[in-house]
């Protein structure tokens, strides 16, 4: 490879990268500046934080991680992490509605 | 002996071998955080009203740490990117700022445990509440920079109940029921504070160890194998990224939400 060419795919994965680095500081300022907004429900905050959170997992996972054009035999890793990761957190959220007979709740 | 498949790829899993072991156990990572933060949601939606805190950690220093890893982040994979097309010089500036970067954030997470477990709740006999960060304890009396609060819900939505100007208190041991820090003993937040956050602090550090041999030592692999190297940094850039992963969660619902 010549060493212009060189510099050239260099400076096109610099910008890629670049790219995702600033959506990364602007989702961590609008991360915490949305925690201060005082909406009437707190579940708003948690939800939209959450939301930005998973936002950039998604950018740092799929561009410095390189998901986005992977292997199959990754993916097919990733579907059983996801497949237990979803049914652990659907656990626990079911645990919150099972109660044992005559519960009496507030 | 040759380790097979260190460069090449297998063709039954098309990757080179480092690969796949690294995304298996980024896999198995993932659950072992998945079940602490299982363990969050519930402990956080098990609690009192008005009993789970807000506003407890240092908002600034999280969002500089947070930062600092993003910032890391983009230099291990531009570390990566310049060995791929021959620039060992940018891999070492890159990879040199990752490990700065990487202690530049155990520092402040260790300020911040510093200033937990320096900082206690005093409970007196008379039922008055003092909380604050200690500045003596004799055998005869403990003093504090803090202030007094009526209940003990005031010293938890620090959002709601902000702390207004810091006054010396001086209490006579015989006075004290209780006196605990904020250390992870002191409730069940900040018990899954140190737990998730001290985890994770393990794994960065465990990450720097890696890439600090990489950029050193390990480094001299490049000229005679750079294509296995390539893939070592690719490695330890995946672990790396992960460690930042972690932290894009933890940040928001420990410090902000």
């Amino acid at each position: 490879m010549s060493e212009k060419h060189h510099d050239e795919h260099f400076g096109h994965h610099v910008r890629r990268y670049l790219l995702v680095f600033y959506a990364l500081l602007l989702g961590t300022a609008i991360t915490v500046a949305v925690s201060y907004v005082p909406f009437t429900n707190h579940a708003l905050n948690i939800g939209l934080g959450l939301v930005i959170a998973g936002t950039k997992a998604f950018l740092v996972a799929g561009y410095f991680m390189h998901l986005i054009s992977e292997r199959k035999m990754i993916y097919a890793i990733l579907a059983f992490t996801v497949f237990f990761f979803v049914g652990l957190m659907f656990l626990t959220v079911w645990s919150f509605y099972d109660f044992p007979p005559l519960t009496i709740t507030r | 002996m040759d380790i097979p498949y260190t460069v090449d790829t297998r063709p039954d899993t098309g990757l080179y071998n480092a690969k796949a072991g690294i995304w298996l156990f980024l896999a198995s990572e993932v659950m072992l955080f998945g079940a602490l933060f299982s363990a969050y949601i519930l402990l956080r939606v098990g609690a009192p009203e008005g009993l789970w805190p807000l506003g407890w950690l240092n908002v600034p220093l999280g969002t500089i740490n947070t930062l600092v890893l993003i910032t890391s982040s983009i230099t291990t994979v531009m570390a990566w990117a310049a060995l791929k097309v021959n620039q060992f010089d940018r891999f070492k500036l890159f990879h040199g700022i990752t490990l700065l970067c990487a202690l530049i954030f155990v520092g402040i997470k260790s300020f911040e445990y510093y200033d937990k477990f320096t900082h206690y709740e005093v409970t007196l006999k008379d039922g008055r509440i003092a909380d604050g960060h200690l500045k003596e304890a004799t055998d005869t009396h403990v003093t504090i920079s803090g202030r007094f609060v009526e209940e003990r819900e005031e010293l938890y939505d620090l959002h709601k109940h902000k702390a207004h100007g810091h006054e010396t208190i001086t209490i006579a041991r015989e006075d004290i029921e209780k006196l605990s820090n904020y250390g992870p003993r002191h409730n069940t937040y900040m018990a899954i504070y140190f737990t998730l956050t001290g985890l994770h602090a393990l794994h960065v550090i465990g990450g720097a160890i890696v890439i600090g041999y990489l950029w050193g030592p390990g480094s001299r692999l490049w000229r005679k194998d750079p294509e296995r190297f390539t893939n070592r940094i690719e490695i330890s850039g995946l672990f790396w990224h992960f460690v930042d992963l972690v932290w894009i969660f933890l940040f928001p619902i420990l410090y902000l939400l």
